[in-house]
């Protein structure tokens, strides 16, 4: 059977690994190159690389930094982050990514999803959805979960996914960076609203947080989380050990 | 050395950087005298059948890719390219494939249940079935692999060497002679997938 997913997030600016809580307050964690290798070693089943540079410059360290990592890490790359165009798709597929996740290019234009699905397939297109309850309704935000789109999240989410994503990366804005476990009653929405894989994120504090999100939620496919495992608050390792030994089924390396 | 077929479809910078690790010379060519020269062909691929095979037919490396085999050269496919490997496809139309191995590629929805998601993406783990032919000599049954795809070889069970579990047994590597081709990205399937690499560049065929 299909393993459930663990991945570490790489949140990279200017070439360095750097993690926001509540997407704010940023510190320099470590090097994407080595991080990464560490993390496939410790057996992540998959890295997302998310470019939150703004510059041309940033960019192209980021590609350059997608390479060398490419170059030694042989899992799945999924990568976000300045995503508008499919020449944007096109740059960082070439240097080793296998998947894409857009956010606010596809709120911008939300055609991108539909070429880019065309052109590389479903499966490499990822919507990432950054979402925030706002009056008891679950609202859309852009730029990095900073501007409220006014979009009701769910149709949204369907939308994309009726226009050719392959995945879903749920970001609840609610609980990222507080620690105190995902946010279940969204993801648990959105489960019920689409039929490709959802991959959990935002909260998770403890090894306990991945059990409750998998026994709680069964169709969810993944959980993604960063600070923990770059501070080595969680071990992926222990993680994985702790899952498989409630019967949840994970791939364990030998 | 390995030659990896170019021929217009998907991404080959994770496969060649593959062979890198691993230590093994590999060259990226659509040259049908470098592939007669090379020790063994890795066919990749990414995308849609139909199209995949009209590249290979109007190249002509079709005809390269069945000399070499005749010859004894080792052959993989791996993913879209094992499928190819397949007398037909029915994703989106009904395509011929390269005829090597018996079987008929067809859509996964045909045989899982209704609430299995399509694609089958992700790791799951090898269940070993007929002669591997060597490729998974230092690996494991049970060992996992990663998987991205939504159709399978179907009717091909005298060579399947792996299936992995998905709701019904779905093929995920086949070996006939010297030809073998991989459901699964090796280039994707962390040490396992390098394990996997490396025996199958263990195999040699005649080079010219």
């Amino acid at each position: 059977m299909i393993t459930k997913r663990i991945i570490p997030c790489l949140d990279v600016r200017n070439g360095r690994v750097v993690k926001g809580v509540n997407f704010e307050g940023l510190n320099d964690v470590n090097s994407p190159v080595e991080l990464a290798d560490y993390y496939s070693r410790c057996g992540a089943d998959e890295l997302v690389f998310y470019d939150i540079t703004a510059s041309s410059d940033g960019r192209k360290l980021f590609t350059d930094i997608l390479c060398e990592t490419a170059k030694k890490v042989f899992i799945p790359l999924t990568v976000g982050g300045g995503i508008n165009t499919t020449e944007d798709f096109d740059r960082v597929l070439k240097c080793g990514a296998d998947k894409v996740s857009v956010n606010s290019g596809a709120i911008r234009n939300p055609s991108l999803i539909n070429e880019a699905a065309k052109l590389y397939g479903d499966q490499c297109v990822v919507i990432s959805a950054d979402v925030k309850r706002v009056d008891g309704v679950f609202r859309v935000f852009a730029k990095g979960g900073r501007e409220n789109t006014g979009m009701e999240a769910i149709e949204w989410i369907k939308r994309c996914v009726g226009n050719g994503a392959g995945e879903v990366v749920l970001n609840s804005i609610d609980t990222d960076g507080v620690k105190k476990g995902f946010d279940l009653e969204m993801l648990d929405a959105v489960c019920n609203a689409v039929s490709v894989p959802v991959i959990a994120s935002g909260g998770a504090g403890c090894i306990e947080d991945f059990i409750t999100l998998f026994k709680t939620l069964p169709k969810v496919d993944a959980g993604l989380a960063a600070s923990i495992f770059h501070f080595g608050e969680v071990s992926i390792k222990d993680l994985k050990q702790s899952l498989a030994n409630e019967n949840i089924n994970v791939r364990i390396q030998r | 050395m390995t030659a990896i077929i170019d021929y217009g479809v998907g991404n080959l910078f994770s496969l060649t950087c593959s062979f890198d690790a691993i230590g093994e010379k590999a060259v990226v060519t659509s040259d049908p005298e470098v592939i007669k020269k090379a020790g063994r062909i890795i066919l990749p691929g990414v995308g849609a059948f139909g199209d995949a095979a009209e590249k290979l037919r109007k190249s002509g490396l079709d005809r390269v890719l069945k000399e070499e085999v005749a010859k004894g050269k080792p052959l993989l496919g791996i993913c879209l390219g094992m499928q190819l490997l397949f007398e037909k496809s029915y994703e989106y139309g009904e395509y011929e494939g390269l005829g090597l191995i018996e079987g008929e590629i067809k859509p996964i929805a045909d045989v899982i249940p209704a609430d299995y998601k399509i694609p089958h993406i992700g790791w799951n783990a090898l269940i070993f079935r007929n002669d591997d032919g060597g490729l998974f000599r230092y690996i494991k049954e049970g060992d996992f692999v990663y998987f991205v795809h939504s159709f399978y070889a179907a009717g091909c069970e005298k060579d399947t060497a792996a299936v992995a579990e998905y709701g019904a047994p779905l093929t995920a590597a086949v070996v006939k002679g010297n030809v073998y081709g991989t459901q699964f990205h090796p280039e994707k399937s962390g040490d396992v997938g390098l394990a996997i690499l490396r025996a199958f560049c263990e195999r040699e065929g005649p080079l010219c």
